[in-house]
């Protein structure tokens, strides 16, 4: 029995050996593929599910296949999973990737592994998300989420005109910039503050804010989260929405509570089904970004980088364009119909 | 009624004897034919770089595997251990690199802290005799919260002593990470003390008939909370390892270690029964997972297909490890 555990082990060890010793097939696995036919490009998403990163993996999808060229994608087993993204990232650099776009889950963490693949020559684009800091990737192409935040603080400066605004704020998570931005672009946009920095991943307060919980952008934490605020105080008649899922989340709280009428809910996003709730009367506004843009920019760059050596730099803002069927003087908006036909897509 | 037994075994099939007799064939045979498709699928696949990476990807879990494979030996099992990581590092970074405490100071608490945690799971297993996936549910959610209130955001810039493990030294023209060669020495030390010393066949003894093995004059209780404690010490490494990979202190790390190390374990072909299974069955059902993510994500195939393929690999384990052990 031992000897027979013994061979076996034998037979392990040739074959580890044999796996890691052979020597690499002409190049160096760490340096990016030269001159070997097909352009990679990588795509990291932080999960594979939320419909927003689906989107952008087919405006990747559809530019790669365009170009011409090969589209390796990897995500995070969930949000906030850094080595995920990390393990990802270094099979990307392996597999011969010109340039990898990333979502990073963790602006923080992701930053040495981003060093890392930059120092092997590959170009990296954060995509709707800042690394931080900014610098550490070569590019950034996002929403302004302190613009998207500002219209629709304004929208509702308008639509709560003669009311006091009593306010639910539905975040994301501590210490992420994204809900900071939007959250603090909302309280400015509506001008209960002023004077934020739009990089703080500190959530501004003021008094009208009643209630503010953390729903990591969850349809059912939304939810208990609208519950929880209810029974805090059941005057709220303004509630902010990190984005759509908690909207909805938000809605059916209210909804059990027979308040839905009486309370108005903005949101981020402009998901098709986002705008959908939009035209349904459960969102009352909502600021549309566009990631199949950002994505389709991104293989563009990143091809350009493999063929003429051109990198691309510095902050390009995709844009962000208000949805609301109830338009409001001096604050620019397009309608529902508008949204429906341009939801998460090209422009 | 051993004859019998024995006449029952030899009606068994051929492949079930060989099965019997060497436990970690299965994981052996996985490993190659996976090897061999993605080295026919991928020109990338087979180099001393790419291996060496895959080894790099799988060393945090690994390391965890460890401490899980001796707690599932014992018929236990171990939700917390990822959390133990992830506070255990969180707290090592931060003493490091904001407190400026002396690094190997830093990893020294943060290895005590794990151990601690280690030893309460096994003081609740063996002093209330609590079933261990409750115990261990308990101490994940504390070790979560725990984690969190001290500290929700990542911690950066850690001092050159903690990312050493990440570094890499060259071996015939391939870059090797520090800390694979950690783990593959804990393997080795682990596979020692559980072959050849009486500590580590009793851990065998207890988890096979815990009441057999108190008749046998073992001290069961102490077994179990030197296991839990030892299971707590492979956590802390896994941290300063987890530290080294990313290079940062990341509160949100390990939240699917748990069922990544049981994975591993699983897929190396110890029994979720007790009493039977191997460290080294568990370094190639690490290395299982992580040739079909480096494998797959080389051949650009989505990673939802990475985790379809485990999901069936592990069913595939735990049906020849009940067909196999049926009596």
């Amino acid at each position: 029995m031992n000897l027979k555990r013994l061979a076996v082990l034998g037979l392990v060890i040739p074959l580890i050996t044999a796996c890691g010793s052979t020597p690499s097939t002409g190049d160096s696995g760490a340096a990016p593929a030269k001159g070997s036919g097909q352009i990679i490009v990588g795509l990291i998403t932080k999960t594979e599910t939320n419909p927003f990163f689906v989107k952008m993996k087919e405006g990747a999808q559809a530019k790669a296949t365009e170009l011409g060229v090969k589209l390796l994608t990897g995500a995070g087993a969930k949000d906030g999973d850094n080595e995920g993204q990390v393990t990802a990232m270094e099979n990307m650099i392996n597999a011969g990737a010109k340039g990898i776009m990333i979502t990073p889950s963790d602006t923080k963490a992701i930053v040495p592994s981003i060093q890392k693949a930059r120092a092997a020559g590959v170009v990296v684009i954060a995509l709707d998300t800042a690394t931080d800091p900014q610098s550490a990737s070569d590019a950034l192409f996002a929403t302004d989420n302190f613009a998207a935040g500002t219209l629709i603080g304004q929208w509702s400066a308008k639509a709560m005109a003669g009311k006091t605004p009593v306010i639910a704020t539905l975040d994301l998570a501590p210490g992420i910039t994204v809900g900071a931005q939007r959250h603090n672009g909302f309280l400015q946009g509506m001008g209960l503050v002023s004077g934020i920095v739009a990089t703080s991943t500190d959530l501004a307060t003021s008094k009208e804010v009643v209630c503010a919980q953390d729903t990591h952008g969850d349809q059912t934490e939304g939810q208990t989260a609208m519950e929880n605020c209810l029974s805090k105080n059941s005057n709220i008649n303004l509630v902010y929405t990190i984005n759509e899922p908690a909207a909805f989340g938000a809605y059916t709280a209210l909804k059990n509570a027979g308040k839905e009428k009486n309370v108005t809910i903005v949101s981020v996003d402009g998901g098709c089904q986002g705008v959908q709730g939009v035209v349904d009367g459960k969102i009352a506004a909502t600021s549309q970004q566009y990631p199949l843009k950002m994505a389709s920019m991104g293989v563009e760059a990143i091809v350009k980088y493999a063929k003429d050596g051109t990198k691309p730099t510095g902050y390009t803002d995709t844009g962000v364009t208000l949805i609301t069927d109830k338009a409001q003087a001096s604050v620019t908006s397009k309608d529902s119909t508008f949204g429906l036909a341009n939801c998460w897509g090209t422009k | 009624m051993s004859s019998e037994q024995s006449a029952a075994l030899d009606q068994r099939p051929g492949i079930v004897k060989v099965l019997l007799a060497s436990p970690i064939l299965g994981p052996v045979v996985a490993l190659l034919l996976a090897c061999i498709f993605f080295a026919v699928m991928s020109p990338r696949f087979l180099s001393g770089p790419n291996f060496s990476l895959i080894l790099q990807q799988v060393m945090v879990v690994g390391v965890l595997a460890i401490g899980q494979t001796l707690v599932i030996i014992t018929t236990g099992i171990d939700l917390s251990n990822g959390m133990v990581m992830a506070l255990s590092g969180v707290l090592i970074a931060s003493f490091a690199s904001q407190k400026g405490l002396n690094p190997f100071l830093a990893i020294t608490i943060g290895l005590l802290v794990a151990m601690g945690l280690g030893l309460l799971n096994g003081g609740l297993v063996t002093g209330i005799g609590l079933p261990a996936f409750i115990v261990t549910l308990g101490t994940l959610n504390i070790a979560y919260a725990l984690t969190r209130i001290y500290t929700t955001s990542t911690i950066t810039n850690l001092p050159s002593a903690l990312t050493f493990l990440g570094n890499t030294f060259s071996l015939g023209g391939t870059a090797i990470a520090n800390g694979t060669i950690l783990m593959l020495v804990l393997y080795g030390i682990t596979w020692f003390m559980l072959k050849y010393t009486p500590a580590g066949r009793s851990v065998y003894a207890v988890g096979d008939n815990v009441e057999a093995a108190r008749l046998a004059g073992i001290n069961t209780r102490r077994v179990l909370l030197g296991v839990y404690t030892i299971a707590g010490l492979t956590y802390g490494i896994a941290a300063v390892l987890q530290l080294a990979r990313t290079g940062v202190g990341d509160p949100q790390a390990g939240q699917t270690s748990n069922l990544d190390s049981i994975t591993a374990v699983v897929l190396g072909g110890t029994s979720l029964f007790g009493g039977r299974g191997s460290i080294v069955g568990t370094l190639l059902g690490a290395l299982i997972v992580g040739v079909f993510r480096n494998g797959l994500q080389l051949l650009g195939v989505e990673s939802t297909y990475q985790v379809l393929i485990t999901g069936i690999l592990v069913i595939a384990a735990v049906s020849v490890d009940q067909l196999t052990h049926r009596k």
